[in-house]
């Protein structure tokens, strides 16, 4: 069980519980953060768990598959930060991982 | 109004998304959930694809879990089925006598499989896929090396047929019209489909209409009105669905296949919504009235509805988008390609399993259905959400890059 920390656009800060294994778009939908969608229920088909990663916690995440990388093409404000929240998974390395939410997801 | 009350009729997608969005747009009222099925929201489409596979269970695929509804005071009253509603008096009529009274109406009443009237249709080991239970039902039926009929060639009998051949059954798919997935696509696509099932050891029969159910208490084989017979241990009926509008046209809203509602996803009754499978709204895009039966469209119809609910007037507009699995086969669908006269595959649909179908009226892009082509189904659904024009030659010349393309 670790710890992730979602900060809305607007400031706002949810920090929910997650268990390793868990992504973070299901921690987001489970706590009810605002600004997650997760459409698809987390198979990559639907890019509506765009996050930012702060780049401290970046380098540390698995990297990004070539379906990832264009799924992300749909949404607004893409940038060196982005991921979809479905595709990173938590473990011991993530606890207290924070991610900066969009405006709205596409 | 005080303390105003939403009553939503439902408990699929759109219910799990109304509740959560009408507190983000500033519901303060009461949020009371009506539900036939046992289970808060669960993410349907994995019930014919990992859950019936057994790789998922309940809880994995929950759209989130009862406690999180409680923390943002939504009730549930789940195992009920509403009888009729009073919208005079403003309230819901449930078939235990009870009366719920509400401000705001919505009706989230979704669908239901589509009864075959057959002979025999009542043997055990005859099946339709629509909610959790029945697919407890089919799990319980599933032995490898028996025989799996599938009755209908649409998304959902084409799904279980992958996953049924997976678990190692012997899988026959009865479509009645001349290709599968008719309705939905175009026949170059059908041909993908039927070739990628035909290579996994599917069979495919088209043109055949079923007749009956045979056996004692168990189905032990389909019979076709040709006189043809398939051998049956598992039959899995997939006919398509059918909205749950009674409850709306024995109110007197108006009903047109689906319950129609405007732009704010409002009836004719004011005070009334609809949302997902059983509403029927005009497109603006595309210039017609439709009922689309997605996830997508449950959702983004549940949030305008919430801000509507709440005095925020938006419009519904968002472009209708879908996905399938099979296999290693992964179609993601952009817009709607119905009155299309001309199609565009980038890609290799004839040996392959990777490519894209641009569906075009003229020089208009309709729609485009992705296998394994996230980028063409991304680039696809940018221009048409944007209503970018493409331009249909260079896009059919596979050596102009889609990144060429963008508007």
């Amino acid at each position: 069980m670790g710890m992730v920390k979602f900060i809305e656009a607007d400031g706002t800060t949810h920090e929910v519980e997650i268990a390793d294994g868990e992504s973070l778009m299901l921690a987001a939908t489970r706590n009810l953060v605002p600004g997650i969608d997760g459409d698809c229920g987390g198979v990559c088909a639907c890019a509506t768990c765009h996050v930012h990663v702060e780049p401290d916690w970046s380098e540390k995440l698995t990297a990004m598959a070539d379906d990832e990388d264009t799924m992300l093409e749909l949404t607004d404000a893409r940038d060196e930060q982005s991921r979809l929240g479905c595709q990173i998974t938590m473990s011991p390395e993530l606890d207290g991982v924070t991610v900066r939410l969009p405006f709205g997801q596409h | 109004m005080s303390n105003p009350r939403c009553v939503v009729v439902g408990g699929g997608h759109a219910a799990a998304q109304i509740a959560p969005s009408l507190r983000q747009s500033g519901w303060e009222g009461t949020i009371t959930v009506v539900g036939e099925e046992r289970a808060v929201p669960y993410h349907r489409p994995p019930l014919s694809k990992l859950y019936l596979a057994g790789e998922k269970s309940l809880d994995d695929i929950l759209i989130r879990p009862a406690g999180a509804y409680e923390k943002i005071d939504v009730e549930f009253r789940l195992g009920r089925r509403v009888a009729s509603l009073d919208p005079d008096r403003g309230a819901v009529l449930l078939a235990d006598g009870e009366r719920v009274p509400y401000d705001a109406l919505v009706l989230a009443t979704g669908s239901r499989a589509r009864r075959l009237p057959l002979p025999g249709g009542e043997l055990a080991g005859v099946h339709y896929l629509r909610d959790i239970a029945d697919v407890d039902g089919i799990r319980a039926d599933v032995r490898a090396g028996e025989n799996a009929v599938i009755v209908g060639g649409g998304y959902i009998g084409l799904e279980t047929a992958a996953v049924l051949r997976q678990l190692g059954m012997r899988v026959t798919v009865l479509e009645m019209m001349d290709r599968v997935l008719q309705r939905v696509t175009a026949e170059c696509v059908s041909d993908f489909y039927t070739r990628v099932h035909r290579e996994e050891g599917v069979d495919i029969v088209t043109n055949v209409r079923v007749a009956a159910f045979e056996g004692e208490q168990r189905v032990r084989a389909v019979a076709c009105q040709d006189g043809s017979h398939y051998p049956a241990d598992l039959v899995v009926i997939g006919a398509g669905i059918v909205p749950n509008v009674e409850l709306a046209s024995e109110a007197g809203l108006e009903v047109e296949d689906g319950i129609v509602v405007n732009e704010q996803c409002r009836t004719n009754d004011e005070r009334i919504y609809a949302i997902g499978d059983c509403a029927r709204h005009h497109d603006p895009r595309y210039g017609r009235w439709i009922r689309l039966e997605s996830v997508q469209n449950a959702t983004g119809q549940a949030k305008v509805a919430a801000a509507a609910i709440c005095g925020h007037e938006r419009s519904y507009d968002e472009l209708p988008w879908f996905w399938s699995d099979q296999y290693d086969l992964k179609l993601q669908i952009a817009g709607l390609s119905q009155g299309f006269d001309d199609v565009v595959i980038r890609g290799d649909i004839e040996t392959g399993r990777s490519f894209a179908a641009f569906s075009f009226a003229g020089t208009r892009l309709l729609a485009v259905d992705a296998v394994n082509r996230p980028a063409d189904f991304v680039f696809g659904k940018k221009a048409l959400t944007a209503g970018a024009s493409v331009e249909k030659e260079r896009l059919r010349d596979e050596t102009t890059p889609l990144r060429a393309l963008d508007g």
